[in-house]
């Protein structure tokens, strides 16, 4: 009953933006919604405007909807009334549903080639565009801005706490140690981390080369069921609620709460995304550096590579030649190694294209920025078909059901064990009905 | 006394109340009915496939022990929400009614509260909870208590409930303040006058006669409790930890919003909106005997 009301609501309200915003004058406008606030808004806005100065046939106009959640529902709520954006932004954890829609979406590589614009799938980043790409090797959409997850410490705590800042931690194993000297220095946090199903399931899986779901982690099909049980998870899972327990890891909420405690200097360590590097930069008062994510040492396999975050651009089915060719100027312009690079450099996300991240590299400005180049390297690298990245659907759901499983298990109530199972099982009630709904 | 007012024609009466019933039509029958409409099929985000599924959205839910819990939690977020925000309300307008100097500032200050949005008085008072720089978690830990909203069930209900009662109290206030107000000043002074102490006075006359505006209050307050506190929910504890906070309306806001599932969302809605019609319509039956018009 509300929920209608709202949709029915924003529906009149994107009919009057709609009206509103009717073009008068002979250039193409292309509506580009995106989730990008703040300095990332801004980089936008110049991706728009550099693109609008290059030719006078189109005219991208970006267009802010709040967080990535926020955004995808404006454009579903949009589509509905007919009144889909041309371009969307969409996160990671959306990208099964999107797959899914094939009457709301373009492919990307069918945009291209339709406007016939030089488009090479090879170009690109191949663990980044694998993870958009289909079974059968289309690319549906564009991987505009992806992270993956990284490890972050305070250099300044280190040094009061007796330890090495030039030497972080590399296994789960120095994590404990360091945490543990942390803590004896009166350190109130040593550990926390944000987004706990990415980073501490997820491309935990993918480090250690074991699988999070079935069927190459829903890359190879629908009929995927969650695998994050295993004796290698509980290991995990045990030794951070043990660490949980003696105050080392602290819990700091769902989703990236904890990065604001860690730029704030009351975290000492902490795995997040490798996009919170421009904020550590400009807002840290401390010392800090970026370290690979820590692992087993072990577990045969491992360091694997991680799995990608962040977003991919979409494109709206049901608008006019026209304006999809000047998408696909759009995305080419994108696409030129030295807009890539100055994107790579300027955000913290990784590189798009391969040749973007060999001329950042010939500029030197990974040895000027030490630690910019590990989300890189942890992820250009061979994958296997466990560690190629993890593509659910329901996925955000699955990921709500991980932190209400955990939270539990971080104040000691439940035992890691049983926590996990009762997450795999309400997972794969998400998978079930995912691809019930999506066979029929 | 007749205070009736007759009409003789027979289509003025409808007329003067068709704006309302416009409104009604529009703000609530036909969402109502798109959500009763929408609860028996299953559909893609985008709403490119639609099918008839019938009541499988209904039995996936009462199959789903989660969801049944929730129940209970929804049942002692709200009592608490209006025992404590109407307990809390007819306290302070009977202090407001009292003052003689300053009545109007103080007035204003309490019914400032209600032009906060709900998002933005979870946010206020998890900020104030946020451990360790929170101001009260801050007082908290100097006493030697220790606030963990993010882990502890009972605090996050705490904080949840403290937001929702304090956002709503205004509202209350406002109403109690004007029953307080209406009563004579007659009945109350001849009551001193014969001794009796203002607690006693309170308890045999005042009370008595906010009965009304109390039984309204109740009815609002339950369905504020149930309808329209999912902004706090979601700003203050996302329904955690686990599920410790996850309240019914919540719930119907995450699938229909984050998660996409319209047609589960809507079901809840659905059911949502049979609870309070029948909470109501009990209300109406059991409790109004006991109020004196």
């Amino acid at each position: 009953m509300k929920q209608s009301t709202s949709n029915m609501t924003a529906a009149l309200a994107l009919t009057f933006a709609g009206l509103l915003s009717q073009p008068v004058q002979a250039q193409t406008e292309i509506q580009w919604w995106h989730a990008m606030g703040g300095a990332l808004g801004e980089w936008v806005n110049d991706l728009a405007k550099d693109f609008n100065a290059t030719q006078t046939a189109y005219k991208i106009v970006p267009v802010f909807k709040g967080s990535y959640d926020e955004a995808m529902t404006a454009a579903i709520a949009a589509f509905r009334a007919g009144n889909a954006p041309h371009i969307l932004q969409v996160f990671e954890v959306g990208t099964a549903t999107m797959m899914a829609s094939k009457g709301a979406i373009q492919p990307v590589a069918e945009v291209m080639k339709t406007a016939g614009v030089a488009f090479n799938p090879a170009a690109y980043v191949p663990a980044v565009a694998g993870y958009y790409t289909a079974p059968n090797g289309e690319m549906l959409s564009f991987p505009f801005n992806s992270s993956t997850t990284v490890f972050h410490y305070n250099k300044d705590a280190f040094k009061t706490a007796g330890l090495d800042p030039e030497k972080p931690p590399k296994t789960w194993a120095e994590v404990a140690d360091a945490s543990a000297k942390l803590k004896a220095s009166g350190h109130a946090c040593p550990f926390t981390t944000s987004w706990v199903s990415w980073t501490q399931l997820e491309s935990f899986s993918t480090w250690h080369n074991n699988e999070f779901a079935t069927k190459g982690n829903g890359m190879d099909g629908i009929d995927a069921r969650l695998t994050f049980n295993s004796p290698l998870h509980v290991r995990h899972i045990e030794n951070l609620a043990n660490m949980a327990k003696k105050g080392e890891f602290v819990y700091k909420g769902r989703g990236n709460a904890a990065d604001a405690v860690f730029v704030s200097g009351e975290c000492a360590m902490m795995t997040g995304s490798s996009g919170l590097y421009g904020n550590i930069k400009r807002n840290a008062k401390f010392a800090s550096g970026i370290s690979t994510l820590p692992y087993y040492a072990d577990v045969q396999g491992a360091p694997q590579n991680t799995v990608i975050g962040g977003a991919s651009l979409w494109v709206m089915s049901g608008k006019k030649a026209d304006e999809y060719k000047g998408v696909a100027q759009f995305f080419a312009f994108l696409s030129t190694p030295e807009q890539a690079a100055k994107s790579h450099q300027l955000t913290g996300y990784l590189p798009l294209t391969l040749a973007s991240f060999e001329l950042t590299e010939k500029s030197g400005f990974y040895k000027e920025n030490p630690g910019t180049d590990v989300a890189v390297t942890q992820m250009i690298r061979k994958t296997t078909d466990k560690s190629r990245g993890i593509r659910l659907g329901n996925f955000v759901q699955i990921r709500t059901i991980i932190d209400e499983e955990l939270e539990p298990v971080w104040s000691g109530k439940v035992a890691p064990k049983a926590a996990l199972d009762a997450a795999v099982k309400r997972g794969n009630e998400q998978l079930e009905r995912f691809q019930k709904a999506n066979s029929r | 006394m007749e205070k009736k007012v007759r009409f003789n024609s027979c289509w003025l009466p409808w007329l003067l109340i068709a704006p309302q019933m416009c409104v009604v039509l529009v703000f609530f029958f036909w969402p109502a009915g798109r959500a009763i409409y929408q609860s028996v099929l299953n559909e893609d985000a985008f709403g490119t496939s639609t099918e008839f599924v019938g009541l499988e959205n209904f039995t996936r839910l009462f199959n789903d022990a989660t969801y049944l819990q929730s129940f209970q939690t929804t049942a002692i977020f709200s009592l608490l929400v209006a025992v404590c925000g109407l307990t809390l309300a007819l306290l302070l307008a009977v202090m407001a009614d009292r003052v003689l100097r300053g009545a109007g500032v103080y007035k204003t200050l309490l019914i400032w509260p209600y032009a906060v949005a709900s998002a933005v008085a979870g946010v206020v008072w998890l900020f104030m909870f946020a451990s360790p720089m929170g101001v009260v978690a801050y007082t908290l830990r100097a006493l030697g208590m220790n606030w963990n909203h993010l882990l502890d069930p009972a605090d996050a209900m705490a904080l949840i409930v403290m937001a929702a009662v304090w956002k709503q109290i205004s509202y209350n206030f406002l109403f109690f303040l004007a029953g307080l107000q209406s009563i004579p000043r007659s009945l109350i002074e001849a009551a001193a006058i014969d001794g009796a102490s203002p607690w006693y006075r309170f308890r045999t006359i005042v009370f008595p006669l906010l009965s009304p505006t109390t039984f309204f209050l109740l009815v609002i307050n339950v369905v504020y409790a149930f309808f329209d506190t999912f902004a706090i929910v979601d700003a203050a504890t996302h329904g955690g930890p686990g599920k410790a906070t996850s309240i019914l309306v919540y719930k119907v806001y995450y699938d229909g919003f984050k998660a996409m599932d319209l047609g589960g969302s809507a079901a809840q809605s659905v059911i949502l909106m049979l609870i309070v019609v029948t909470l109501t319509v009990v209300q109406f039956k059991f409790v109004e005997r006991k109020v004196q018009y």
